[in-house]
């Protein structure tokens, strides 16, 4: 328990992911939902960072700059659109967005 | 005792800074230093912004409290202390809290890696002016918690346009200290010169950007002349948006706004804000003086160089303080001959005599050093020259700040966002692609 | 530089995380959950200092914690509506999604605990923190003259952000 092995990083990113998949499967704020999904890359970046450490070498730092570029983007994409649709049906609930629904 | 003691005060103690030395006592200690040193300093900005404010527009500002309105920053913070602490009504009482808290430690956790000489920093980062950038980007969430927390409509718009400001001229900000950094990576000597055997290998530690100055003998102001000079006003002006000062403080103008986003905070709450922004200001000064100014290089070390040089530059301290205090004296001889004043007349010239005993004793260190050449008094008497020439420089920042209040007229907000993606951000990256072009081809 | 105090700054920065992550996705505010996400992420920018990643870190803090976040906040003040926080939080189905998240949690760890073999006995390489950036640098833009092993990736990534500008503004544009 006192020495810190790549295992625990693993252990906490899994925690972290865990709680991003609850929180996109159960909240109803579509603002939330996309925090979660922030929550997600963080720890899949976690990840990638220990086992960059565990190998020795940066591969696995630089391919995590590149998910935290991604998720810069997707996150201004993602809320253009939540605006977007705010505009025109004034709701962010996931439920009530189903106007592609039969 | 005495043998730490000797060896953490001076230049180049052994194994760096506090933070690298894994020493975590004498890093606490430079810790507490700089947050008095701070505290004290932002006092000291609040008077010197009145009363200089005041003679720009003819007229003499605070006169009543100190000798001439010298207490009047402790005055306003007793007064700030003891005022009602009103939360309004329907705002949320903890985002409302935490908000003056967020710009709080934003704006001082950055002297965390400002460094006064080479290796007197609380610890030198390996990414020190990434961190610096960082740290800084942070105060941006005080601000636009501040304007929704308190469920207003006129600190919200405030604390909007702010951010977005903010948000703009970090952009332009940090393309200009990527352009100052690549300098870092040229090892050669003079305005122009780029070493043939130069790696590439730039740093981006502070105190590293500072001793790349020193190795190229040359600051950075002036290297690759103009483009050192445009990347340096770029920072200038950048910073001065950045820390919502005039002429870019429309969000917190009261003719505009009413204060903006901390109209509905009163009291301490408010003197945080006001505490947050000094010591921001302060900080991104200590930046632009690092990366362009030499940071605690003193003019001219390698044209005029040599002991007797640098014992004459050494008595420098000293005689700014003495100055300070003739000046004191100066004014303890116009004061009116008054029954009234004779209080304040005795406050003054007893402010002098302490200005005027710091300035003599100032002057005693580096006398004594060069009379018994003893290791512990020379390197006290180098501490003490790149502190003092760090903090001038940064002084010199402060009273540009006050003289661009003075001067000029705010930019409206559309104008204001208008310089800041137009003209700023494709000058900085033009010179950045020029810096780097003449690196590759010198 | 000797580390120093690993495990106590581990829990701290991993609970601290952790706590946040719970924060973030139980608070009824959505603001109280940006608050709680920009505590998360400042946490797991000092579990990647420990890590010897300070590049990263510096990244993380610069763009997630003074960029992204802040947009996440003015998007959250721009769609404020008074009514979402008297409505209920969650869904219908919310014990479903738990459980479904909690087999994921159990797959996770008896996954690393029959893969447990493979990170023991490994001696840890001593990376120098003194050139990460350097090397960080080296495998994105190449070296004496040759492009590394990145280099495309981040001109594609310049043009993905540059599609996610021009897709964000016409998004949010009242009129196209």
């Amino acid at each position: 328990m006192l020495d810190i092995t790549t295992l625990h990083y693993l252990v906490v990113a899994a925690a972290l992911f865990v709680l991003g998949v609850i929180g996109v499967l159960t909240r109803r704020n579509v603002v939330i939902v996309l925090m979660s999904i922030e929550l997600i890359l963080n720890a899949v970046n976690l990840n990638l960072v220990a086992f960059s450490r565990m190998w020795g070498n940066l591969h696995g730092q630089v391919f995590s700059i590149f998910i935290v570029v991604d998720a810069a983007a997707e996150a201004a994409v993602g809320l253009g659109i939540l605006i977007a649709f705010f505009r025109n049906k004034e709701t962010i609930n996931v439920d009530e967005i189903d106007l592609l629904k039969w | 005792m005495l043998q730490a003691l000797h060896s953490f005060i001076g230049h180049d103690a052994p194994g760096g800074t506090p933070g690298q030395a894994n020493n975590q006592l004498w890093a606490l200690i430079y810790v507490l230093i700089i947050f008095a040193g701070v505290s004290v300093a932002v006092m000291a900005m609040n008077w010197l912004e009145r009363k200089a404010l005041a003679h720009f527009q003819v007229r003499l500002g605070p006169m009543r409290v100190g000798p001439h309105g010298l207490l009047q920053p402790i005055a306003d913070a007793v007064k700030l202390l003891i005022k009602e602490d009103i939360i309004p009504d329907e705002a949320d009482a903890f985002v409302f809290w935490i908000a003056p808290l967020i710009g709080l430690l934003a704006a001082f956790t950055v002297y965390t890696v400002v460094p006064f000489g080479p290796s007197q920093a609380v610890s030198d980062m390996n990414i020190g002016i990434l961190f610096m950038l960082g740290v800084s980007s942070l105060a941006v969430l005080g601000i636009v918690m501040a304007g929704w927390a308190s469920n207003s409509h006129y600190p919200l718009i405030g604390a909007l346009r702010s951010s977005a400001q903010m948000v703009s001229y970090e952009v332009a900000m940090g393309l200009a200290v990527i352009s100052a950094i690549l300098m870092t990576s040229l090892h050669g000597l003079g305005l122009y010169g780029v070493s043939s055997q130069s790696d590439g290998t730039g740093t981006l530690s502070m105190i590293g950007i500072v001793q790349a100055q020193q190795e190229q003998h040359v600051w950075f102001l002036f290297k690759f002349f103009p483009l050192g000079l445009i990347a340096f006003v770029i920072f200038a002006i950048a910073m001065v948006a950045e820390t919502n000062r005039a002429p870019f403080d429309l969000p917190e103008a009261e003719s505009e706004l009413t204060a903006g986003f901390h109209t509905e905070y009163s009291g301490l709450r408010w003197s945080l804000f006001m505490l947050a922004e000094y010591a921001a200001m302060i900080a991104v000064s200590a930046i632009a003086v690092t990366l362009w100014l030499g940071g605690w290089l003193r003019p001219f070390p390698n044209l005029l160089s040599g002991p007797t040089w640098d014992f004459i530059f050494a008595l420098f301290p000293g005689l700014t303080f003495l100055g300070l205090g003739a000046v004191a004296f100066l004014g303890t001889a116009r004061m009116p001959k008054h029954p009234y004043f004779k209080i304040q007349t005795i406050g003054l010239a007893g402010f002098g005599v302490v200005l005027a005993g710091i300035g003599v004793l100032l002057l005693a260190v580096p006398i004594a050093a060069k009379v018994s050449n003893q290791d512990f008094l020379n390197r006290s008497t180098l501490a003490l020259m790149n502190v003092y020439w760090f903090v001038l420089k940064v002084a010199l920042f402060m009273y540009l700040y006050i003289w661009y209040r003075a001067t000029w007229p705010r930019y409206r907000f559309d104008q204001l966002m208008k310089v800041g993606w137009k003209v700023m951000l494709p000058i900085s990256l033009g010179v950045l692609i020029v810096t780097a072009i003449v690196g590759v081809i010198l | 530089m000797t580390p120093v105090a690993t495990p106590l700054f581990f829990y701290m920065l991993s609970g601290i995380a952790i706590l946040g992550g719970l924060l973030v996705i139980t608070r009824r505010n959505a603001v109280h959950s940006a608050l709680a996400l920009i505590v998360t992420l400042l946490a797991v920018a000092g579990l990647y200092l420990m890590l010897y990643a300070p590049f990263v870190a510096g990244v993380q803090i610069i763009v997630y914690a003074g960029g992204i976040m802040v947009l996440f906040l003015f998007v959250i003040m721009l769609v404020n509506l008074e009514r979402t926080v008297k409505q209920r939080q969650f869904n219908r189905i919310w014990p479903v999604g738990l459980v479904a998240s909690c087999a994921l949690l159990a797959l996770f760890l008896s996954v690393y605990e029959k893969g447990k073999s493979l990170f023991e006995g490994r001696p840890v390489p001593t990376l120098t923190e003194a050139s990460n950036t350097q090397q960080v640098g080296v495998l994105l833009y190449g070296n004496a003259g040759q492009i590394g092993p990145y280099t495309f990736a981040f001109e594609i990534a310049s043009l993905l952000l540059l599609v996610a500008i021009l897709g964000a503004v016409i998004m949010a544009k009242k009129r196209i």
